[in-house]
């Protein structure tokens, strides 16, 4: 070790150098000044100057879900963090390890009510895994480890570490000691199944007729996507994806049956209702998935596997419930299939299959073009066709986000990035920020609408800083277009407040930002404008499509019905 | 159903606060709460007397295992366990008539009287929560209540069964 004394923010900055952390998103403050020079002197943490620390959020997250790395956000005490509030509860609804570094008045000033003073650990305590109130000089480096450990491992999530002013001081300097191996007497989150329910639970899958393989994030999360895969074709079992678990298994497998829920297809929504045994993995029965808890899949056993045990038997009973992580836990019900004497065969869901192609045939993405207006599901396989099925597709939410999810196919997991868990509108542009930062040569594209867009369009300045040309292509329909959809089917059609009436020119507004803007209306030119913009390779290029502001998502689900109560379209249930 | 809850956590800042949180977030119910320091200085235990169905309370045990400050929880209502309040009565003894009722009650419920002035009783006892309530009722019958300061139930596991690190 060596003897070298540093201050507290040059402890900070070389925590962070050690846990190999590239990017700080983050917006300089008087509480953080300290950290600000200290990152100035010296090379390994680059630092990305955002416009709204909401955005140093969501790009951190973005970076994240694309990498599987910690992202890290820095921003000054009061309003820098109290802004990240949204984009903290964002990364915790959706279980996304991020670590924030929150500036603080001096120790001595805390509680006084000081200029920027807020209390962020309080603020943000119920949408944090955990936070710190680092108090001592000396400590840094350890609490650093601390935060990441906690927020990578277990089932992830969202870390504040606050540091107070006169921790940082230049003046005061301290030997750098950090313990990387971490150990937290009160916390223990490598979990493999209990061998007991591992054996139920493959008792219930061999003896299957009907089963459905139900997976979420935690897939994602896990890297499990490839053993997934595996399980599924070892069982030859339908496998459907929430909207959050998209990319675990490819959109383009035939046992894959769409994603589930309020916008899934027919086959998947059909399948969990008439399944015998549904073996969830990584998934967390949110209510945009089960419709009413109450009539949810009544006649099937429910095999739960998650790393949080509060996820299980929360919403809907899971009758063999498995503490774990997913990954282990499908090894171990890999190994006792090994174990099996009666090997599960290949044909053993053979009329359960023609049943679910009988449900295909519904054919719910199908919708109808029109000569003259483009239709929003044809700017998404436009996009599709142009990126070869590869790019990474972040989306901001609304109507765009479900007709994002249901018309590209994600080959791969990481690739499809949105916020499934606070719906968070001015997620999907600053998220697509974090994930170019992380692969500049890949596609990254926003799709978006006229409604979120604006919720983070500032960002456009931290493109051009920073060289970002990720494709934005925004499905223009002048309208909040999921809210007006709502008020459409229960509101009579009264669509209050749900009109932009004084939208900007995209275009002027995106040249005014330095970037490339285009404008498309008519359906014969859209494919020629998808390919155009995609073939710019180094600028920002803002495709305003203007689509059908009538169309709508479907299917949907029927309000307060069973999982498989849909509209398939307007007028037409099943 | 009425549970008492007891939680082993990291005696360190914002722990208690984010129990409290999760309670208040989560819409459970806390009757009472009490907290101190353990033998064992680091940890602290924490008694939350509160009620809800199996659901529930499988969910508040689970949600509280869940912060990462917490070491164990604990459901003592589900084995056998002793309870224990501590209550602080101040009660009006203006005459001999009601003082010696207020100290005949005590004495059947082994209270003691800790404070006496011109016209006050103070009457401490201990119990659980059934046998502090209806002391109370029964010292109300017979004269004005001026305050009540119940401790919330403290409660431990009966034999060897204990709630260590
Ligand atoms: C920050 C935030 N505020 C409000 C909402 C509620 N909301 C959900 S979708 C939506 C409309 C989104 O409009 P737009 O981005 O144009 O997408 P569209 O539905 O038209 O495709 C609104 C207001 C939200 N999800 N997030
Ligand atoms: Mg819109």
């Amino acid at each position: 070790m060596t003897s070298e004394r540093l201050s507290g923010a040059h402890l900070l900055t070389k925590a962070l150098a050690e846990l190999e952390v590239e990017y700080i998103f983050g917006y300089p403050g008087g509480s953080v000044l300290d950290i600000y020079d200290a990152i100035f002197q010296q090379d390994k943490v680059n630092h990305i100057l955002v416009r709204h620390e909401q955005a140093a959020t969501h790009m951190a997250d973005g970076y994240t879900r694309a990498t599987g790395k910690c992202g890290v956000v820095l921003a000054t005490s009061g309003p820098g963090n109290t802004n990240c509030i949204t984009g903290i509860a964002n990364a915790y609804m959706d279980s996304i390890p991020m670590v924030v570094l929150a500036g603080q008045v001096a120790s001595s000033l805390i509680g006084g009510d000081a200029f920027q003073e807020t209390d962020i650990v309080g603020c943000s305590r119920p949408i944090v895994k955990h936070s710190f109130n680092c108090r001592d000089v000396n400590e840094i480096p350890n609490i650093i480890a601390k935060a990441f450990y906690l927020a990578e491992t277990g089932r992830p999530g969202p870390v504040v570490v606050e540091l107070p002013k006169d921790i940082l001081n230049p003046d005061i300097k301290v030997p750098f000691v950090m313990n990387k191996e971490v150990k937290i007497r009160s916390y223990n989150p490598n979990v493999k199944g209990h061998s007991k329910q591992i054996k139920k639970a493959v008792e219930k899958i061999i003896n299957a007729k009907r089963l459905v393989v139900y997976t979420g994030g935690g897939i994602i999360l896990a890297n499990a996507a490839e053993q997934l895969t595996a399980l599924v074709e070892r069982l030859n079992a339908p496998c459907t994806n929430t909207l959050m678990g998209l990319g675990g298994i490819s959109g383009l497998h035939d046992n894959f049956i769409g994603m589930l829920g309020m916008h899934g297809t027919a086959e998947a929504n059909k399948a969990m209702a008439n399944a015998d045994i549904i073996l969830a993995l990584g998934a967390r029965f949110d209510d945009r998935v089960t419709n009413k808890v109450e009539k949810f899949c009544p006649n099937a056993t429910i095999i739960h596997v998650d790393i949080d045990p509060t996820s299980i038997s929360k919403t809907v009973n899971a009758h063999v419930p498995i503490v774990g992580l997913v990954d282990v836990v499908m090894d171990q019900i890999n190994k006792e299939l090994d174990n099996v004497d009666h090997q599960p065969s290949k044909d053993a869901f053979k009329e359960w299959w023609q049943e679910i192609n009988q449900w295909r045939k519904l054919n719910s993405f199908s919708y109808e073009k029109s000569a003259d207006v483009i239709k929003p599901q044809q700017v998404v396989e436009a996009v599709y066709k142009h990126t070869n099925g590869d790019a990474y597709v972040c989306s901001d939410v609304g109507q765009h986000q479900m007709f994002a999810a249901q018309y590209y196919p994600f080959k791969k997991p990481r690739q499809w990035i949105n916020s499934g868990g606070l719906g968070t509108m001015g997620f999907g542009f600053p998220a697509a920020m974090g994930v170019k930062i992380a692969f500049p040569d890949s596609h990254v594209v926003c799709i978006t609408g006229d409604g979120s867009i604006q919720m983070n369009i500032q960002e456009m300045s931290t493109c051009l800083q920073y060289n970002l040309p990720v494709v934005i292509v925004s499905l223009n329909n002048r309208s909040l277009g999921m809210v007006r959809q709502w008020q459409d089917m229960i509101y009579g059609g009264r669509h209050s407040s749900s009109y932009m009436e004084s939208l900007p020119d995209f275009v002027k507004l995106a040249e005014a930002y330095g970037h490339v803007g285009m404008q498309v209306n008519h359906p014969d030119e859209l494919d020629g404008a998808i390919k155009e913009a995609f073939a710019i390779k180094n600028r920002l290029v803002f495709v305003d499509v203007l689509v059908d502001e009538n169309e709508h998502v479907y299917p949907m689900q029927v309000r307060f019905g069973a999982v498989d109560d849909m509209w398939l379209k307007k007028g037409v249930k099943v | 159903m009425r549970r008492i809850i007891s939680i082993l956590l990291e005696n360190e800042p914002g722990a208690l606060s984010r129990i409290v949180g999760l309670f208040s977030q989560r819409a459970f119910n806390i009757e009472s709460l009490c907290v101190a320091e353990t033998d064992e200085p680091s940890l602290s235990r924490i008694t939350i007397s509160t009620f809800g169905d199996d659901k529930v309370l499988e969910q508040i045990t689970k949600q509280v295992n869940k912060l990462v400050d917490v070491i164990k929880v604990a459901d003592l209502t589900e084995r056998p366990h002793i309870e224990r309040e501590i209550v602080l009565v101040k009660v009006l003894a203006m005459n001999n008539k009601t003082r010696t009722e207020v100290m005949r009650i005590s004495d059947i419920f082994r209270g003691d009287i800790i404070d006496v002035g011109k016209q006050i009783y103070t009457v401490q006892l201990t119990g659980d929560e059934d046998k502090i309530s209806s002391f109370i009722s029964i010292l109300s019958n017979e004269t004005e209540i001026i305050e009540v300061v119940r401790s919330g139930t403290v409660g431990i596991a009966r034999g060897e069964k204990a709630l260590r690190a």
